[in-house]
């Protein structure tokens, strides 16, 4: 896009996240010297092409956040770079011009209940200066795409939910961004809607090569779009990173929020995680080199981001317990047992998964 | 009644059609310049609230400030007051015309705040999406905030025009002509209950109407 840049330069500018995000802050100002502290140094790197989900408790900071990435709310410190761009250098004319490479979607859809179907689509392109004849000739492709072809007439109070964040996900994609923000965008759709507006956001991800950044509390969001994910706790990340790594990881609170298995009090107790394999013949094996004994109490599997995925909570019994446990490691088990838990500090994501 | 009306129908139809075409002329111009004048206003005290779109505090309070003297004094002491204003702009001081001046003065701040009310009832979320697009201050007020408050902005015009009638008929008590003015004169003055009650009749219609009508316009304007 810059062409006197040299060639190393611009190696390096396609090498780096689409949005980039260093040691981010943000302090409210509550008046009367009281403050809030909304983010608390977030380091967030979303690279080209790929879905990231964000989870987190009411309050953790989530729209703080997104809303940084378009600078809707301007940090009290640190950088977002969005496509190579400094978003906190930007201001007036130049801020505005910028934001129409970022689309956005609201969790109560934000459309203009003055202004039709086809009226709410072609807002972002008047704001641009589309002439007339191509802003027609663009919405019409872009309520193809969402599946609202024949409803440009209506008034938003004229739909279903589900309908509202069509017209609301092709209204963001109008300007041609390169990023959609979501917002908890099916947060007021049923489970079958929701379902809908996901698949929608994976095809225009793969078809378009949109980068999407969403927020949700649901887990069911993060199971099936997101390559990637964080979570997120008192204005800071716990943990983020592609999807199938945040789960191999024996500690992962991703993980136990995703599938969580039943506590189970008994001596002996382990957590397995596996990804990319089938455990039976591991735990067969356990029984006839170790001489263990395995009582599977709970167990769960799953296809993440395209991989299958399981949980087991087994009880082991043995001598040799200690050399079996190590013996899965090696064969690249996740295991935690009963003796290291999680920090205990409630800073677990729940939810109701979807 | 009705034989007695019919008897002095030469004498009281024009009287009345006068009178009710004045109302009508006070109130139609001084409703045109007080939405002019009153929606802009609207619109600062509006922009200029902290965590709006123009956050500007002291404006906001100087403005405020204006308004609310200008719709605590009451209207007769308002045409008073303004008279050497009046003059200055329509070179007299009684008629339906000099009236349009003080009725709009008193009309302006009453509707303003109506705007005010109107344009807060438009959803943060809205404005932010505006925002998100890249859209500036002025799209947003011309794009966003004026469609979408616009049946509300309709219904506070309807009820300021009602409160004008109304006004109308005060400015009539002091020579400002229009049915209030008939009222008086021809009907109080002279002890004719006819008039006075032709008078009154006359100016339930005329506010009906004028409801019905902006009921209407914002129904129609309206698609929630
Ligand atoms: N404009 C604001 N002024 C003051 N404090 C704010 C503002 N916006 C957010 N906060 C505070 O910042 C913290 C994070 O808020 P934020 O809206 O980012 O949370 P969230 O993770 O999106 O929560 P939710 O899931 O409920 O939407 C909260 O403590 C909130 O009260
Ligand atoms: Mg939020």
């Amino acid at each position: 896009m810059d062409p006197y840049l040299p060639p190393v330069a611009r190696h390096v500018r396609e090498r780096e996240p689409l949005i980039d995000v260093q040691n981010l802050t943000k302090v409210y100002d509550l008046g009367r010297g009281r403050t809030v502290q909304a983010l608390d140094g977030v380091d967030l790197h979303v690279p080209q092409g790929q879905v990231f989900g964000i989870l987190g408790r009411s309050g953790a900071g989530k729209s703080t956040l997104l809303r940084c990435v378009n600078l809707l709310e301007r940090p009290t410190s640190g950088s977002v770079r969005v496509d190579g761009q400094d978003m906190t250098a930007l201001r007036g004319a130049a801020l505005r011009r910028a934001r129409r490479g970022i689309g956005m979607i609201h969790q109560h859809f934000a459309l203009l209940s003055s202004r039709t179907v086809a009226g709410n689509v072609a807002f972002p392109l008047e704001v641009m200066g589309t002439p007339r004849a191509q802003r027609a000739r663009r919405v019409a492709e872009l309520l193809d795409v969402v599946g609202l072809g024949d409803r440009g007439g209506s008034y938003p109070a004229q739909l279903s939910g589900g309908q509202k964040q069509r017209v609301g996900i092709a209204r963001a994609l109008a300007a041609g961004p390169k990023v959609l923000l979501s917002d908890e965008a099916t947060s007021a759709l049923d489970p079958e809607t929701t379902g809908s507006i996901l698949d929608l956001l994976r095809r225009l991800n793969r078809e378009l090569g949109l980068t999407v950044l969403l927020i949700t509390h649901e887990m069911g969001v993060i199971k099936r779009v997101c390559d990637s994910a964080a979570v997120m706790h008192d204005g800071r990340f716990l943990e983020s990173g592609p999807l199938p790594e945040l789960l191999a990881a024996p500690d992962s609170r991703l993980a136990d929020a995703l599938f969580p298995l039943p506590t189970v009090d008994l001596p002996g107790v382990v957590t397995l995680s596996y990804a990319e394999r089938a455990t039976e013949p591991v735990l067969s094996a356990l029984t006839r080199e170790f001489d263990v004994d395995v009582n599977i109490l709970a167990g769960t599997v799953e296809t993440v981001a395209g991989a299958p995925y399981g949980r087991l909570k087994v009880q082991l019994t043995g001598e040799r317990t200690a050399e079996a446990l190590e013996y899965l490691r090696a064969r690249g088990l996740a295991v935690r047992t009963a003796g290291d838990p999680l920090a205990a500090d409630g800073a677990e994501p729940t939810g109701e998964g979807a | 009644m009705l034989t007695e009306l019919a008897e002095r129908w030469d004498e009281l139809g024009p009287l009345l059609f006068d009178g009710t075409y004045a109302t009508l002329y006070m109130v139609g111009w001084s409703t045109l310049f007080t939405a002019l004048f009153g929606l802009p206003l609207g619109v600062l005290l509006y922009a200029t609230e902290r965590g709006r779109l123009l956050p500007a505090p002291w404006l906001r309070a100087v403005l405020g400030a204006i308004v609310n003297i200008g719709r605590s004094v009451p209207f007769i002491v308002l045409m008073v007051a303004v008279l050497t204003f009046t003059r200055f702009i329509t070179g007299t001081t009684i008629g339906p015309t000099a009236a349009i001046v003080p009725l709009t003065l008193g009309a302006i701040p009453f509707y303003a705040r109506l705007v005010e009310t109107s344009l807060r009832e438009v959803g943060r979320d809205v404005i932010e999406a505006a925002e998100a697009m890249g859209a500036g201050r002025g799209t947003i007020v011309a794009k966003v905030l004026l469609p979408e408050a616009l049946p509300g902005l309709i219904a506070g015009l309807t009820v300021t025009v009602v409160a004008l009638v109304s006004y109308s008929a005060m400015a009539g008590a002091i020579g400002g002509g229009g049915l209030g003015d008939v009222a008086i004169r021809f009907g109080y003055q002279r002890f004719d209950e006819l008039v006075l009650l032709l008078c009154v009749v006359l100016l339930v219609v005329v506010v009906q109407l004028l409801q019905s009508l902006g009921d209407l316009a914002a129904r129609r304007l309206s698609h929630r």
